[in-house]
């Protein structure tokens, strides 16, 4: 007791009063929605702003499966794709074989291939990855840790290598699976009800797209989270056999992480895939999965909040700090190569870093901080800090 | 599985006798089927069709050479695994760093094609055992930076540093080669043909491969059930607590595992690279998960089934190879995973860790 209230006590001068987080978390808000007004609508800020926000969607999700239900998941790079694939399949001249158009207006109206309504897509691409991860869920419900995250590994994997060898399956007259490495490419160009059709000349409508969706999963995860099922959740991450005792139903809570965390990961799927323009079968890499990882890693598992800073921050040192300012420094050095091409070793060495040295993350979840700075169930400050 | 995951009545209500009959039946012999099924399915296609089963049988050989390999590598898994609990993600790209250390050596001590038959096997020897102490003390380095300092944090902790330690390794070997593909020359010349059998032939490259791995495998396997550290490795792997009360050191031994593991993936990294005569900083990704497959498949923790899961998943590459085609072997080879996890978690022969009771 007497060590954990030392430990804890610097900590809690800095602890802001119990409204502060709430009204700090609007003007944040706020502050991002004026954002975009600062910048030339074609900035590249603006570009890296738009991907970090999509990354921040799916940290959000993989931080519900890794995070929240304490289920590794290596695969999550799957519903990228499947997310990205239902826009290639719905939203482009892919299938030129068939002519459907549901909701569209504008030049795509007289377009071959299979053309909805990019909120009809979204919806889709939820649907088609909430199915995936129940599918991916259903063999890992009997295995221990490490063993999901195999399994969740082989099942990334396998997504993979459909999506690159996509374009030899046929499926029907001509038509393929996938674009394989070719891609698919262009997608239709975005058009949203009482909107201007969205286009790359200007990033700002991207922006509050993607921002928008943002608040939705923010909003989404944070009442799940505080749900009874996301205390299922975090019972099971605890102990599982502590929570099935406890009348926990273990199969129906783990599987509802998976299909939520891949519904969210579908939804930025979805939506890099119609702001990138493409859906290429390399995208879809174990790396990417890493990547994701290592942003809810460095922001704290479990912590909805370092979650979107830890997105945010690596989103950054990916596409602007390693390739535009730092990429030079090891030529300066006398070395020769980029530190482009030492991306995902620094990724690797942060993991380890983080890992060793501040395993909680940079915004800790209290609940975590707490055990793993006083070990799990080894010292009953455990309870009594937490009055 | 020691982790009982209590069925809820919306599973359990429709179940009746059929249903538990054949969930014991695929408990017990699904894997077998599923393991069958790929050769069965290609000696009946090939018997139906023109020709006999030697086609069948020199993806056999082939197989089994390839196997070797893999089962060098899961060697390293399944005793990690036994004593630690922890999958070492990071292994299948010391196997890489082997490959590379090996391909290396040759430029640096003159083995080239020119070089005669004695200097070769020379050569090929101090080359095998440099490979095996670098990979040995790579692991054993990384298992004192990354993995010891979270010896008792939560358990994903110390797979997390694995899977950055994974991609650390993977870079090193994308600066030392670059990019693409680097090739090896072909010292033992392993296309060349040595004898052949009821139309199966046998070549230089399945005769080094099972030459170098069944003495290693048998030298391994006595070490470890003869050997007074091997006997504290068991025993350690059994209850850390208990050992350490008995006065065995538990961080040297853990130490020695490692050591072990990763010298037999030094000696696999030089065997694949006299195999396949390429390599490239992204082989020890896919080779790791197929070893990972293997000790699943003989029962983690297990050595003789990581040798013997090796050799199966080895045959189940190697048909796939030559049938389906080398761009869908991943995902055969990953659907088995899958396929052994949802049968059998708990392998062939069984495994033998501490949750395993």
């Amino acid at each position: 007791m007497s060590t954990a209230s030392a430990a804890l006590a610097p900590r809690g001068r800095f602890a802001l009063p119990p409204g502060a987080t709430r009204g700090l978390a609007v003007l944040v808000g706020l502050l991002a929605i004026v954002l975009p007004l600062m910048f030339d609508p074609l900035s590249g800020f603006i570009d890296d702003a738009v991907t970090a926000l999509a990354y921040v969607i799916m940290a959000l999700g993989l931080n519900v499966v890794v995070g929240f239900a304490g289920l590794l998941d290596l695969g999550y790079v799957a519903f990228f794709a499947i997310g990205a694939f239902t826009v290639g399949w719905f939203m482009s001249s892919f299938y030129a074989g068939v002519n459907i158009h549901v909701l569209v207006a504008g030049p795509v109206e007289n377009l071959p291939g299979i053309h909805l309504n990019f909120i009809l897509v979204v919806i889709i691409a939820a649907f088609l990855c909430a199915l995936a991860g129940t599918l991916i869920g259903l063999p890992t419900l009997r295995l221990r840790g490490d063993y999901i995250a195999i399994v969740t590994l082989a099942f990334g994997e396998i997504i993979r290598v459909f999506a690159v060898n996509g374009d030899t399956i046929k499926i029907a007259s001509g038509a393929t699976l996938t674009g394989g490495r070719q891609g698919i490419t262009p997608v239709d160009q975005l058009k949203l009800p009482f909107l201007d059709p969205f286009t790359q000349l200007n990033l700002r409508p991207w922006y509050w797209l993607v921002l928008s969706l943002v608040f939705i999963v923010l909003f989404v995860v944070i009442r799940l989270r505080d749900s009874r099922l996301g205390r299922a959740w975090i019972a099971i991450r605890e102990d599982e056999v502590a929570a099935a005792s406890m009348g926990v139903p273990l199969v129906k809570t783990k599987l509802l992480a998976y299909t939520v965390g891949g519904a969210i990961g579908g939804v930025s799927g979805a939506f890099l895939a119609a702001y990138l323009n493409t859906v290429n079968a390399d995208q879809f890499a174990f790396s990417f999965s890493i990547f994701v990882l290592a942003m809810i890693i460095l922001g704290g598992l479990g912590s909805i909040w370092g979650v979107v800073l830890g997105a945010i921050v690596l989103s950054f040192v990916n596409n602007r700090l390693i390739p535009d300012v730092l990429d030079s420094v090891p030529g300066k050095l006398g070395l020769s190569f980029n530190l482009t091409d030492l991306g995902f070793g620094i990724f690797g060495f942060l993991l380890v870093i983080v890992m060793v040295l501040r395993p909680e993350g940079l915004l800790p979840e209290r609940r975590r901080q707490i055990e793993l700075t006083e070990g799990v169930g080894t010292d009953e400050s455990v309870y009594e800090v937490r009055v | 599985m020691a982790t009982t995951t209590p069925e809820t009545p919306a599973v359990r209500a429709p179940a009746p006798r059929i249903v538990d009959a054949a969930r014991a039946f695929a408990q017990r012999w699904g894997l077998i089927v599923v393991l069958l099924a790929l050769p069965v399915f290609y000696g009946i296609k090939d018997l139906t069709g023109p020709g006999d089963l030697s086609r069948l049988a020199q993806n056999l050989v082939a197989g089994l050479s390839n196997g070797s390999i893999w089962a060098l590598i899961a060697v390293g898994y399944t005793l990690v695994y036994g004593i630690i609990e922890l999958i070492n993600f990071a292994h299948g790209d010391v196997f890489m760093i082997g490959s590379f250390t090996a391909a290396g050596l040759f430029g640096t001590i003159g083995l080239t094609l020119a070089t005669g038959p004695l200097g070769i096997v020379v050569g090929l020897l101090v080359t095998l055992v440099v490979a095996m102490v670098v990979c040995g003390s790579l692991n054993v380095m990384i298992e004192r930076v990354a993995y010891r300092p979270l010896r008792n944090a939560p358990k994903l902790a110390p797979l997390i540093t694995a899977i950055g330690f994974s991609f650390i390794l993977q870079n090193v070997g994308l600066l030392w080669l670059g990019g693409s593909p680097a090739s090896v020359p072909d010292l033992i010349h392993a296309q060349q043909d040595v004898f052949t059998v009821l139309g199966v032939t046998v070549q230089r490259a399945d005769v080094v491969a099972i030459a170098v791995t069944a003495p290693l495998v048998v030298a391994m396997t006595t070490f470890i059930a003869r050997s007074r550290l091997g006997k504290a490795m068991r025993a350690t792997a059994q209850d850390p607590d208990a050992a350490r009360l008995m006065g065995i050191n538990v961080d040297t031994t853990i130490s020695l595992t490692f050591l072990i593991g990763g010298v037999m993936a030094g000696a696999a990294g030089l065997i694949y690279a006299l195999y396949q005569t390429t390599i490239w900083y992204f082989q020890g990704f896919q080779a790791g998960l197929i070893a990972f497959t293997a000790a699943v498949m003989g029962g983690i923790g297990n050595l003789k089934g990581a040798v013997l899961g090796g050799l199966i998943i080895g045959c189940i590459q190697q048909i796939s190879d030559n049938r389906i085609g080398t761009q869908w072997t991943p995902a055969i080879v990953f659907a088995y995973l899958i396929l052994i996890m949802v049968f059998r978690p708990q392998g062939l022969i069984g495994e033998q860790t501490r949750e395993a009771g």
